[in-house]
């Protein structure tokens, strides 16, 4: 397959960021956007640490993230290895609240393309709703575009025949530039997946604006080009909620409205609730409660 | 639970305008006081944005104008003997107090000329202060700008300056004439008085010396009396070309030195090759740029036909994505028309482009009841004899032209009596090195777009004026040799 690749442009992607950056939410826009950027979040744990215990603790909060509030909405997702999804699945039964399992030997891809369709079939098997598959980087940066492309066409295929979504992850910190982002979310969006995502979350850099602009411009194109709608997870390093009103603003400005629900969008985050939390009761009360007031699960 | 889908909207978000307290009336800063006019006339000044009165200003008449003139000529000689580190201390005061005031400054500049906060707050009245620091170093560095030719001060300077930027043309002009050891009589435009004011308020809170600075305000007509004063030895002015005429013939009368920052019918030109995104928001930035009330806007856009579609496609996008409304607003993007004989001006042309057969295009926002609004405007179908893609609108349209070959795209861009600027889009080097030798244009951008700084020249060729303002030519502007 060929990829027409398109120039991406680094001072014009930080002066728009810095556009987007500027704008100001207040009042019942900032009401909305925090329950919003809560109702999309995918909570997620991915420790070698990690325990059935420990992951019902985190499914508890993703249904009922702040109970002293009433009228919040869940978070959208879970998001556990493969071995902690049986675990998922049960303890958020009857909930909406997703479960998402990594697989293809996350976080680092190394390894063969039957490995990565074994692990995502036990992933479904154990009931995911949803699959985050890492891209080989290395095939990547090697100028093996084919095999990255065919590899995630493979595990889409695996994942289209269960109803199952795929979320597609580039790892954008190993990718080098903003113009290797838009390379690799090219050749992720022509396998028509339903979301692509920067990052495991495992490495130094994760999520920014910067180069989650550059992913929703590639969506926006794709769009374009084809009608599909392709949905966005910008994933680690989102810590804070005045950050998450930021990147709805540039999902808003990018890719419009259509884009802003949790179908579309999510954010990879573990501590970002309990900000976002923060937030909207001071926005409910006027003032600021102390971080022991909220749960750290 | 999961949220059904909803629109969201940001909500406003309105700079507070409480502690601003401008008087009822300013009179003229003339030798370092201010001095009622002699005739006792006074104008309104108002928000574009509301039409209401902010304030009322003096006009200023033949003995006022004279009166500037010669407190000018009166304190020149001991400015001139400062050293040029004692001139530096003043300039750096001026500076300073402008960024300690600068949340006034912005807030002010946005009420009477109905830019956005968001520029006047973080492009104007920063780059105002920029100015005044950047010349400020140069006071006692002529020697070394120079070397070897004995750079003298001009002497009086008499300076009229536009309503687009009106702190940061007042910086432009008067931070260079001050470095280089001149005086100057300054007025502002009409409509666009107060933060002129607002300096000469600052001017006289860093004590500089009476008379060194003169700020006076008025019509058109003070600036013909000032032009046609016999003190001055110099006449700076940046705004129309047909004014600039004028000015000129005046220079010619008296021999005095001129510089003029005139018009511009940018050409903004894209390549296939070029990364788009950063086009389209050099685009949106080249004319919807302080709505489009800049000379060196990118008026004209030139898009190569094999990528016409996607960059039209992106562009009515990003057009749809800008807030047009209050100033004061942070969000806002689009802010009032400065005045109503401009908005006039502006719907003429959208007249004359629809006669014309262009095909227009304005974003689907609301209007506030009152206030001097023009949606942000797109033609196509525009032909390059069509009086839009010719003459300067001074307003937030675009004339679109589509080009085959870089030969073509040459020749189109150059031909326009303007010569102001130009940009360049494309991911390719050579292109545009070839690029910005072929233009003829006094400032190009390459895959960036009104981008301003005190160390770059800035100017123009053909009747977009002669002169260079910023950098070292711009002190040259404010000196002589021996």
């Amino acid at each position: 397959m060929d990829f027409a690749f398109q120039p991406v442009d680094q001072m014009g992607v930080m002066d728009r960021v810095a556009r987007i950056k500027a704008r100001s939410v207040k009042k019942e826009a900032k009401k909305q956007g925090l329950r919003m950027a809560l109702n999309m979040i995918d909570l997620t744990t991915l420790e070698g640490a990690d325990t059935p215990k420990k992951v019902e603790r985190l499914c508890y909060k993703a249904m009922h993230p702040h109970d002293k509030l009433e009228g919040l909405p869940s978070v959208a997702a879970i998001c556990v290895y493969p071995m902690l999804v049986g675990t998922a699945k049960t303890a958020l039964e009857g909930s909406d609240v997703k479960v998402a399992s990594v697989a293809t030997a996350f976080p680092s891809g190394q390894s063969t393309l039957e490995m990565k369709l074994q692990e995502t079939d036990f992933a479904i098997g154990e009931g995911a709703d949803e699959v985050d598959m890492v891209i080989s980087r290395g095939r990547f940066l090697a100028g093996d575009y084919n095999y990255v492309y065919d590899e995630i066409a493979a595990v889409l295929e695996r994942c289209r025949s269960q109803s199952v979504r795929l979320k597609v992850i580039l790892e954008t910190g190993e990718l080098g530039s903003l113009e290797e982002v838009r390379k690799a979310s090219d050749i992720a969006l022509k396998a028509n997946p339903d979301f692509i995502k920067t990052s495991t979350g495992k490495i130094g850099s994760a999520a920014t604006l910067p180069v989650t602009l550059v992913m929703l411009q590639a969506i926006a194109d794709h769009y374009d080009q084809t009608g599909v709608q392709v949905g966005m997870k910008p994933a680690g390093g989102i810590s804070d909620a005045k950050t998450a009103l930021q990147y709805l603003v540039m999902v808003k400005e990018v890719l419009g409205d259509r884009w802003l629900s949790n179908e579309w969008f999510r954010f990879g985050a573990s501590r970002l609730a309990n900000d976002v939390l923060m937030q909207i009761i001071k926005q409910e009360t006027g003032v600021y409660q102390n971080a022991d007031h909220f749960t750290k699960d | 639970m999961n949220m059904s889908k909803t629109s969201w909207k940001l909500s406003e978000a309105p700079e507070g305008a409480d502690h601003i307290q401008l008087a009822k009336r300013y009179e003229l800063f003339i030798n370092g006081s201010w001095t009622a006019p002699k005739a006792g006339t006074y104008f309104k000044t108002i928000n574009p944005a509301t039409e209401e009165t902010l304030a009322e200003v003096a006009q200023a008449d033949k003995d006022d104008v004279d009166a500037a003139f010669k407190a000018a000529q009166a304190a020149q000689p001991k400015w001139q003997a400062l050293s040029g580190a004692e001139r530096g201390k003043y300039i750096y005061r001026i500076a300073r107090m402008l960024q300690e005031r600068s949340r006034a400054f912005a807030v002010v500049e946005s009420m009477n000329g109905g830019k956005p906060i968001r520029e006047s707050r973080d492009i104007d009245i920063p780059l105002a202060a920029a100015h005044f620091f950047y010349h400020a170093g140069w006071a006692d560095k002529l020697e070394y700008a120079f070397p070897m030719r004995k750079p003298q001060p001009i002497g009086v300077v008499a300076q009229i300056i536009p309503w687009n930027f009106p702190l940061l043309m007042a910086a432009w002009k008067i931070a260079p004439a001050l470095a280089c050891g001149n005086t100057v009589v300054l007025k502002p435009a009409e409509t666009t008085p107060l933060t002129a004011l607002l300096l000469a308020e600052v001017i006289e809170a860093a004590q500089l010396p009476k008379g060194v600075v003169n700020i006076i305000t008025g019509d058109g007509q003070t600036g013909a009396l000032m032009t046609a004063h016999a003190i001055p030895q110099k006449l700076a002015f940046t705004g129309s070309t047909e004014v600039g005429r004028k000015i000129q013939e005046a220079a010619i009368k008296r021999n005095k030195r001129v510089t003029l920052e005139l018009g511009g019918k940018a050409a903004n030109i894209i390549f296939d090759d070029a990364p788009i995104e950063a086009a389209v928001e050099g685009i949106i930035n080249g004319i919807y740029f302080n709505q489009g009330h800049v000379c060196c806007a990118g008026s004209r856009l030139f898009v190569q036909e094999s990528v016409y579609d996607k960059v039209l496609l992106k562009l009515k996008r990003r057009m749809d994505s800008l807030y047009l409304g209050d100033p004061l607003d942070k969000n806002t993007d689009i802010g009032a028309i400065n005045s109503k004989s401009q908005l006039e001006t502006i719907d003429r042309y959208l007249k004359i482009g629809q006669e014309e057969g262009a095909e227009m295009y304005q974003t689907d926002c609301e209007l506030p009841a009152k206030g001097f609004w023009c949606k942000p405007t797109l033609f196509t179908h525009v032909a390059q004899s069509n009086r839009i893609a010719q003459e300067e609108i001074f307003g937030p349209v675009l004339a679109i032209q589509t080009f085959r070959t870089i030969e073509e795209v040459i020749g189109q861009a150059n031909n326009t009596p303007y010569g102001l600027s130009a940009g360049v889009w494309t991911d390719k080097g050579s292109k545009i090195f070839q690029l910005t030798s072929a233009l003829k244009a006094g400032v190009v951008w390459a895959n960036t777009y009104n981008k301003f700084d005190p160390t770059s020249p800035f100017g123009g060729y053909k009747e977009s004026g002669f002169g260079r303002e910023g950098g070292v030519h711009g002190l040259e502007a404010y000196l002589r040799f021996e």
